[in-house]
């Protein structure tokens, strides 16, 4: 089938949407039964063995396989589009990106059928993961699960630096670039260099387990602290991975439905890297109370407070971009604009919790769970559903009803709030997080109860945006090219869905809003870099899925202690990687007579 | 306009509610009972201030915005591109920057503060803390006791902590008295608290550690000086056993090949029991006012598990303790009561 | 994106960047190189604060023989000189000669692989296994993985040099052979790191 073997990116992020959308879906039941288990003091809805799986699976599949995928959606869909080129610098290795992260989730879900679920927290902190504490295989899906899946994001990581630094359309500079692709090229440096971090961690976690090492054997002169060090360098950028391309969402967003140019583009560029850079430098914050000392302690509590300047100067910036401009309320406007007050509402608790005697009082408690919450979900998912309902046309051809999609917005919102704010409180009233259930008489059922309502709304809109995807399926593809009417950047100069070449023609580039400038001039299409001639695209491979299958072989081979299946599915990999080294893939051209007739992707 | 019709009664509501909480006095971050965590509140108090004026200014302009620049219906002019402005984009450069100076050097401030060591200071109490999977070890070095599960500390004096697990990682909370430390296998962590007032308050586990971290509560009692000095005495007391030599036999080989009591043996893998009839609960969760100790005992050694999933204790059949057997020995250790 | 050559027959000076897929290459492998610089940093980091605790098994200064250390570190060196050799060579279109250099570079690496095989074989049986304890677990996880990079480049270089002598050095071939050659030169850099951090450190204050 043409969709297991394409290269083609606009499908591959079709593809990611898809799977990054059922594990949300997965993660969001997940949270649901926690939350039915919370709704009242002493419930029993579900045991104290399973909740601590429910936990841990859902902060992991929300993140790696949610969150994550759908913002390799987005970028597969609109990058390429939005610097002018035809496809990603590796169009393999994108298609191999993907099925790595499928089944990487695939091998993590499978523990629930395997009954060994991973129950240590997506944090997996070390003895409880340790085979002494987790004597189970429920870790072991946790290590290979997410390093296959890893493995995925990394390699997009590279893709996407690579693309942006080598494929830009002549005449687009660095600064003239769509403030998404920045946010896109400085989250992909970010992948680049705090993945490898995680996949050392996972090694060591998965050679204690497996061969009797002895990293985190405290007995045996390892250290547990040393886990968290490693997980948590890894685990701050990627909160930044996570949020940074929102930022680039809301960016687009709100300048496009306010026809105005982003205010502030160049401090908004330093902004970004500035946040990034600094993101590295933090990571000990969540290791307040490890017992680091207090110079140390010191020392992060004001570097992660520095962040909150160059956030705030993008809060602002985006405010200001607003101000004086001509604003249209549709959904993505809406999430994007909702997003402002809620993420600084995350924002501040960031700066509250980075004082470190507070965080002493706040650390591990629910204050800590809404903090995050606040932030991913009020700034992440906001995001990706702006994202989705603006770019939406271009992807599909067709425009997600309004209606529903206000409904969705209202509900989510309200839900979001009612779930979450209440968490503040909870904490600072002592409930710690990742409890099971809790004493009544602490004072903390009734907001229990609320915050349950709460994620039972968010539950119903997201059940109305899957009817809105699926009535505007049955639609036919009649969106323009510049559904929004206002589209400032390239990839609304192109069809709605675009052909498989992206550009008959790679564009000139003389600004940055190339494609608002050009219109403003009165111009109907941008200027030409080249001549019309056949194009020539990437061919089409199974070896992506093949390859990811032997990993994900592997994986239980390294699991179950099986060595033929080990070796067997890590062989099949190698010697899919000889085979695409050896026979050289010379792809295909597309003539000029057929990109007259518009090949559809 | 639309947001404020739907959004204003929402908050409204949830600010009405909230305004009535603030937690219980034994338990609340937000209701200090000792100065460690007065100044915690305190920082607080102020991260909460500034930040608030921050949310204050960015939602006032972001209304603002959506109701002043809204487009009006068939407008289709084009608004005046701005690039940017330099003095505005300095000024929420440097005012973050001096407002995040005013939280930073009271940060600073504290955390050293509270990094104090009373460990050499002969006017403090030492306390070494052993977490574990589930319940809370407590040694006094210096009287050479061992007890657990319930934190007797006299008040007006520093309390100085050594904590450490003996299985994974744990939290040592007591949110009313001050913040936390973590519990870490093979390194002991030190921290200081004060209890100035009489009273009970709750503790908690506040990291991760399995299926029942979230009934690993504890309590720390804080009574006088003398009521302290009394209860110091009455644990070195030695052992009570029981009157019935059969519940006695039974006691000494199934109980306490793991349990302790009297002056016996400190870092023992299961509670001590020295006095464990006056404690406030059984097994960190069974309330002694809502039930008969005897009963929460009862139930607790018929079944560990089922009151605290995961315990490592032995259920009553797997140690092959009768019904009288187990009668005899909740009627004897709810009966081992301290007189302080 | 045409993987065709600019004139028939004729090479550029610089064959691997003569497409736009080569640049990709090259630039894409520069990047991964980042990620792998991380990885080994991490193992680094992990090795650096369990190195002293040795549990029952010997220090780092009663295992390490820094002569055999030495031998290897020399020939992993020399190695990657022989690398450079052979792109120098491609540059200047001596087909052969770049083989010949390759083939160098190949039996030197493979030169170094039995030294590790033998040194990590001597190790186990005077009682340094991987879970003997930390400082041993990090020790082979580390030098382990460079271990493990090596034989894979080993068996990366041999493939492209069956693939020369078929398909000849074309536009697509050069890049394989540039990128494998800043592989090579990647991984000499850490041994070197390995060699002083690991081994000498361990030798004086293990």
């Amino acid at each position: 089938m043409d969709w297991l073997t394409t290269v083609d990116h606009k499908k591959i992020g079709i593809l990611y949407l898809i799977a990054g959308g059922l594990f949300f879906g997965v993660g969001g039941l997940e949270a649901l039964l926690i939350r039915i288990q919370l709704i009242k003091p002493m419930n029993d809805f579900v045991g104290a063995d399973t909740f601590n799986e429910l936990i841990t699976m859902h902060g992991t599949t929300m993140i790696f396989l949610g969150a994550m995928p759908l913002l390799f959606a987005l970028m597969n869909a609109v990058i390429p589009l939005q610097i002018g080129a035809r496809d990603v610098a590796f169009p393999f290795l994108n298609a191999l990106g993907f099925w790595t992260f499928f089944f990487g989730g695939v091998l993590l879900n499978i523990s629930w059928f395997a009954g060994n679920v991973p129950d240590a927290g997506w944090t997996s902190y070390v003895p409880l993961a340790s085979p002494t504490y987790s004597s189970g295989h429920g870790v072991d899906y946790y290590v290979i699960g997410l390093q296959i899946a890893g493995i995925g994001t990394l390699l997009g990581g590279v893709n996407f630096m690579a693309t942006i630094i080598n494929m830009r359309a002549p005449g687009m500079s660095f600064m003239r670039m769509p403030m998404f692709t920045w946010a896109i090229f400085i989250t992909s440096a970010l992948i680049v260099f705090a993945f490898p971090v995680l996949t050392v961690g996972l090694v060591a976690l998965m050679f204690d387990r497996l061969f009797q090492a002895n990293f985190f054997e405290t007995g045996s002169g390892g250290s547990a602290v040393l886990w968290e060090h490693v997980f948590w360098v890894f685990g701050h950028p990627e909160v930044y991975i996570l949020i940074l391309p929102a930022f680039g969402v809301i960016s687009e967003v709100v300048s496009t439905f306010a026809r105005k140019r982003l205010f502030g583009y160049s401090s908004m560029v330093f902004a970004t890297v500035l946040i990034a850079f600094l993101g590295f430098m933090v990571w000990a914050h969540h290791m307040f109370t490890t017992g680091l000392g207090p110079v140390a302690n010191a020392l992060f509590s004001i570097a992660t407070m520095l962040i909150a300047v160059p956030t705030g100067v993008k809060i602002f910036n985006w405010l200001f971009t607003l101000w004086g401009g001509s604003i249209r309320f549709t959904t993505a406007s809406m999430f994007a604009i909702g997003f402002i007050p809620t993420f600084v509402m995350g924002g501040v608790t960031g700066v509250m919790l980075a004082a470190a005697p507070a965080d002493y009082q706040y650390h591990d408690t629910y204050f800590v769970v809404a903090h995050f919450h606040y932030v991913i979900v009020g700034g992440l998912i906001f995001g990706i559903f702006a994202g989705l309902f603006y770019w939406w046309p271009k992807m599909f051809g067709r425009m997600l009803h309004e209606g529903l999609g206000k409904i969705t917005f209202w509900t989510f919102f309200a839900g979001f709030h009612l779930t979450f704010f209440v968490q503040h409180f909870l904490g600072l009233m002592g409930m710690p997080r990742r409890v099971w259930t809790y004493l009544p008489g602490q004072d903390f059922d009734t907001m229990n109860l609320i915050s349950t309502i709460g994620a039972f709304l968010m539950g119903v809109a997201v059940i109305v945006f899957l009817i809105n995807i699926f009535v505007t399926a049955a639609k036919p593809r009649h969106a323009e090219a510049d559904p929004w009417e206002d589209g400032r950047s390239l990839e609304w100069s192109i069809p709605s869905p675009p052909p498989e070449y992206n550009f008959k023609q790679l564009p000139l580039v003389r600004s940055y809003d190339a494609w608002w400038r050009v219109k403003r001039e009165g111009q109907a299409e941008m200027p030409v870099a080249e001549p019309p001639g056949p194009i020539h695209m990437p061919s089409p491979s199974i070896m992506p899925l093949v390859m990811s299958i032997g990993l994900f072989i592997g994986g239980f081979g390294f699991m179950y202690d099986k060595l033929y299946l080990a070796i067997g599915g890590i062989g099949i990999t190698l010697v899919c990687m000889f085979l695409r080294s050896v026979f050289d893939d010379h792809g295909f051209h597309i003539e000029v007579e057929e990109q007259e007739r518009g090949v559809r992707s | 306009m639309k947001t404020m019709r739907r959004l204003v009664p929402l908050l409204a509501g949830m600010v009405l509610l909230l305004s009535a909480c603030g937690g219980k006095s034994d338990l609340s971050a937000l209701k200090p009972q000792g100065p460690v965590a007065q100044e915690q509140f305190n920082l607080m108090k102020t991260s909460i201030s500034i930040m608030a004026l921050v949310v204050v200014v960015v939602f006032a302009i972001c209304i603002y915005v959506l109701i002043r620049f809204r487009r009006r219906k068939g407008d289709t002019t084009i608004p005046k591109q701005v690039e940017g402005n330099h003095k505005l984009e300095i000024v929420w450069t440097v005012i973050p920057l001096l407002l995040l100076l005013i939280l930073g050097v009271q940060t600073i401030n504290t955390v050293f503060g509270l990094s104090k060591d009373y460990s050499q200071d002969k006017d403090a109490i030492q306390v070494k803390v052993t977490a574990h999977q589930y319940w809370w070890e407590f040694e006094y070095p210096q009287y050479g006791i061992t007890t657990a599960q319930e934190l007797i500390v006299p008040t007006g004096k520093k309390i100085s902590f050594e904590i450490a697990s003996a299985d994974v990682i744990h939290s040592f909370w007591i949110p009313s008295i001050g913040g936390k430390i973590d519990a870490n296998s093979g390194v002991s962590n030190r921290m200081y608290l004060e209890f100035p007032k009489e009273g009970v308050f709750k503790g908690k586990c506040a990291e991760l550690c399995g299926p029942s971290h979230s009934l690993m509560d504890f309590k720390a009692k804080a009574v006088d000086q003398a009521s302290f000095d009394r209860w110091v005495a009455a644990i070195k007391q030695p052992a009570k056993y029981s009157d019935d030599d059969a519940i006695k036999t039974a006691f000494e080989n199934k109980c306490l090949t793991c349990h302790a009591v009297g002056e016996t043996n400190t870092g023992s893998s299961a509670p001590n029991l020295t006095g464990v009839g006056s404690r406030l609960t059984i097994g960190g969760i069974l309330y002694n006012d809502e039930r008969p100790v005897e009963e929460n005992i009862k139930e607790w050694v018929t079944d560990p598990q089922k009151v605290k999933p995961g315990a490592t204790m032995p259920s009553a059949e797997d140690l092959g303790l009768t019904s009288e057997e187990i009668d005899g020995i909740a009627k004897y250790l709810a009966n081992y009561k301290l007189d302080y | 994106m045409s993987a065709h050559q600019h004139a028939e027959g004729l090479l550029s000076h610089e064959p691997e960047k003569a497409t736009a897929e080569g640049r990709n290459k090259i630039l894409g492998f520069w990047l991964f190189l980042g990620a792998e610089t991380v990885l080994f940093g991490t193992l680094f980091s992990a090795f650096v604060a369990l190195r002293h605790n040795v549990g029952d098994g010997p220090t780092a200064s009663e295992l390490f023989e820094l002569p055999t250390v030495f031998a290897a570190t020399m020939i992993l060196l020399f190695s990657s000189l022989m690398s450079v050799f052979a792109v120098q060579a491609m540059h200047r279109h001596q087909v052969k000669a770049m083989i010949g250099w390759l083939v160098a570079t190949v039996v030197l690496g493979l030169g170094f692989l039995g030294l590790e095989i033998y040194e990590f074989n001597t190790y186990v049986s005077e009682g340094h296994k991987m879970n003997t304890s930390a400082f041993s677990s990090s020790f082979y996880t580390l030098v382990g993985f460079h271990g493990a990079h090596v034989a894979f480049g080993v068996l990366w270089i041999t493939l492209l040099i069956l693939q020369i002598l078929k398909k000849g050095l074309t536009v697509v071939t050069a890049p394989k052979i540039y990128v494998s050659a800043i592989y090579w030169h990647f991984i000499d850099v850490v041994w070197v790191f390995i060699f002083t951090v690991v081994y000498l450190m361990g030798k004086v204050a293990g």
